[in-house]
């Protein structure tokens, strides 16, 4: 879009959705939020970064091709049901440590870990239909 | 927030406490290893040169996965695992019995031979579009469907391999094979749509998803449920599935057009999915209704069988005739869910996996024929024998087998089920049987005599000796082997699957891997 405005905007916006969405992926365990919102508002963030400055660009900001975000995120995904193999519990069983990170107690769980998963899936997926649409509609 | 001090709380009541073997994890293995291995290849997007390999070690893997899984059903009994340690019915489970054990080793088989087989089928465009990955996640789907213990998953692991099997029907883009895509993707739509309705309707009237559970409360509820409409409904949406006349038209529209791989593996895995849900809701979850509504789909079998062989023997395309050959195989599976009793429902576990194995290999055959011959009609397509005297002899084997001659599997399956349908005094249904047989030894007997015994019209040059790549040739002749093997000796399998087919009528074994000591 030619607006110089919203190119101005758009890089500062983008990578506050793109904080906002960690943010809700990270407080989705007990809260509203999690992986399928979160990543649906790092996608609305990519998109919104592509309609301004181009889909090539967002191409190149994301490094990977979206389809492989998608599959790692799928990969971290079924790690994270394995990781009970070696516990002795059900797959999918939810389990957790408590590092201490500089004097703070880190809560990390492999239900995390399948939330990030699910992330990147949706992150993956649906970016990759997005971007693919802006790039024919562009022109 | 969870936080380390929480109180203790007695967890025994809902949580799984005691430590899983690590034998049971053989239950949930094979669907997460196809999800992390189509996963690792959907980030492998570069070197898609690595993408065969990875796919076939993986499907040799989940071979050996689903071997190890029925040797140990066959040692302990059905097994259960459920997710999250969560309790049946809320947590979801995975049991595993003969039944689905079986499948899913059958699955595994067939996958592998379309793996290896794919590495002269599938181009490097192919290979960019994601066929592995598809591939594998395809597996992931279907043997999740065989493994799974309850009715909503059931239905995931359908989304799961319809999602894949649109990726596969439409690998190429042609225009021919997206129009076959759309009346594939349509249909089935449609009746996963059915077989989700009729789930929620399920869960209205039972209040549980669980398999186990169902088959458990079933026998109270008779009396006020729905049943009879559910079991009717669950007909139409897995006989949608499956190919059953009146709604197998999607079938022969849509098969010829992929690559020959995939039709080939969609032969032997879709329908077959659809026609084992067929068997577990209906002769394990509602026995009584199936009872009442054997007629019906004894009709339903007998005008499938006809209309797929009669449909076979008016076809010119080799590929569009092995559809309705595949049509024609599950009336004959579906006559046996008809008939019931150890006899009707073992000659119908035997014959889907007779049916798995024969027309995978019957598909690679016609994408051989094709090699060879430079066409799939039956017009242009001649001088095989000339050809390749070792590829006619095993194309002759495959029909054999899939008429139900011996000395192949097609054989027992058919005794079996001629015997179980006399029992009961169905002679119409034997009789339907036995005709579709003979019919098909015509149909495949007239292919062979056109395309492999006709002379080539034009000239010396075009009945050269030819080669055929040890990639198509070694999974072809293993796919022959093994159903000659079936049917010259049979016992083993018999055994087994008899005591799979007692499972499923008499299902305490079942019941109890998930509920222990709730069975009578």
């Amino acid at each position: 879009m030619r607006s110089v405005i919203f190119r101005a905007v758009a890089p500062f916006l983008t990578s506050l959705m793109v904080l906002f969405s960690i943010f809700v992926l990270l407080r989705g365990h007990n809260e509203p939020g999690g992986g399928f919102i979160g990543g649906l508002i790092a996608v609305s963030a990519l998109a919104i970064y592509g309609i301004a400055c181009g889909v090539e660009t967002v191409r190149r900001a994301i490094y990977f091709h979206p389809m492989a975000i998608a599959g790692a995120g799928l990969f971290a995904a079924t790690i994270a049901g394995l990781i009970s193999i070696a516990a002795r519990v059900p797959f999918m069983t939810g389990l957790w440590i408590y590092p201490s990170l500089l004097g703070v107690e880190v809560p990390l769980s492999t239900v995390t870990l399948f939330d990030c998963g699910v992330y990147l899936v949706v992150v993956g997926a649906i970016s990759s239909i997005a971007l693919s649409l802006e790039e024919r509609g562009g022109e | 927030m969870a936080v380390s001090t929480s109180p203790p709380a007695d967890l025994s009541a809902a949580l799984v406490l005691e430590p899983v073997a690590a034998a049971d994890w053989l239950v949930i293995l094979p669907v997460a290893w196809c999800l992390a291995i189509g996963a690792l290849l959907v980030m492998l997007r570069r070197p898609i040169g690595l993408h065969p390999f990875i796919a076939i070690a993986g499907l040799a893997g989940l071979v050996v996965i689903d071997g190890l899984l029925l040797h140990h059903v066959i040692a302990s009994g059905p097994v259960t695992m459920v997710m999250g340690r969560w309790l049946p019915p809320f947590g979801i489970a995975f049991t595993v019995d003969l039944t689905g054990a079986l499948f899913a080793l059958t699955a595994s088989v067939v996958a592998l031979a379309g793996g290896v087989y794919s590495l002269s089928d599938i181009n490097d465009s192919g290979r960019r579009y994601g066929f592995y990955p598809f591939l594998m996640l395809l597996m992931a789907g279907v043997s999740g469907a065989f493994l799974t213990g309850d009715i909503f998953n059931l239905y995931v692991w359908f989304e799961v391999l319809l999602i894949s099997s649109f990726g596969l029907i439409v690998l190429g883009s042609e225009r021919e094979q997206i129009d076959g895509a759309v009346k594939y993707g349509f249909l089935n739509l449609v009746a996963t749509t059915l077989f989700l309705v009729t789930t929620g309707y399920l869960y209205a009237s039972f209040g549980t998803l669980n398999m186990a559970d169902i088959a458990r409360k079933a026998e109270g509820l008779r009396g006020t449920a729905p049943l009879m409409t559910l079991t009717a409904l669950f007909l139409l949406a897995f006989g949608m599935k499956a190919a059953a006349f009146p709604v197998n038209f999607w079938l022969p529209a849509s098969y010829h057009t992929p690559r020959v791989v995939v039709s080939a593996l969609f032969a032997g895995l879709l329908t077959k999915v659809g026609i084992y849900a067929l068997i577990r809701v209906t002769v394990m979850l509602l026995p009584v209704e199936r009872e009442e509504l054997s007629f019906v789909i004894a009709v339903i079998g007998a005008l499938t069988m006809l209309v797929g062989v009669f449909g076979a023997l008016a076809q010119a395309d080799f590929r569009r005739m092995l559809g309705y050959l595949v049509i024609s195989g599950i009336g004959s599976i579906l006559a046996g869910v008809a008939v019931g009793g150890p006899g009707g429902i073992g000659g119908a576990i035997f014959y889907a996996l007779h049916s798995m194995l024969v027309m995978t290999a019957l598909y690679f055959a016609s994408g051989v024929a094709a090699k060879l011959g430079g066409s799939f009609s039956l017009s242009s397509l001649s001088g095989l024998y000339r050809r390749h005297a070792g590829f006619a002899a095993i194309s002759l084997m495959l029909a054999f087998a899939v008429s139900g001659l011996p000395p192949f599997s097609g054989f027992w399956p058919k005794v079996m089920l001629v015997k179980a349908a006399l029992d009961i005094g169905a002679w119409w249904l034997a009789a339907t049987l036995l005709v579709t047989g003979f019919l098909t030894t015509i149909a495949t007997g007239r292919f062979f005599l056109l395309a492999y015994w006709r002379d080539t019209a034009g000239g010396q040059g075009a009945t050269d000796k030819a080669q055929i790549p040890a990639t198509i040739l070694l999974p072809l002749g293993v796919l022959t082997l093994l159903t000659l093997a079936i049917g010259l000796y049979p016992e083993p399998l018999l055994a087994t699957i008899q005591s799979a087919a007692a499972g499923l009528s008499e299902p305490s074994g079942y019941l109890n891997s998930v509920f222990p000591g709730a069975a009578r």
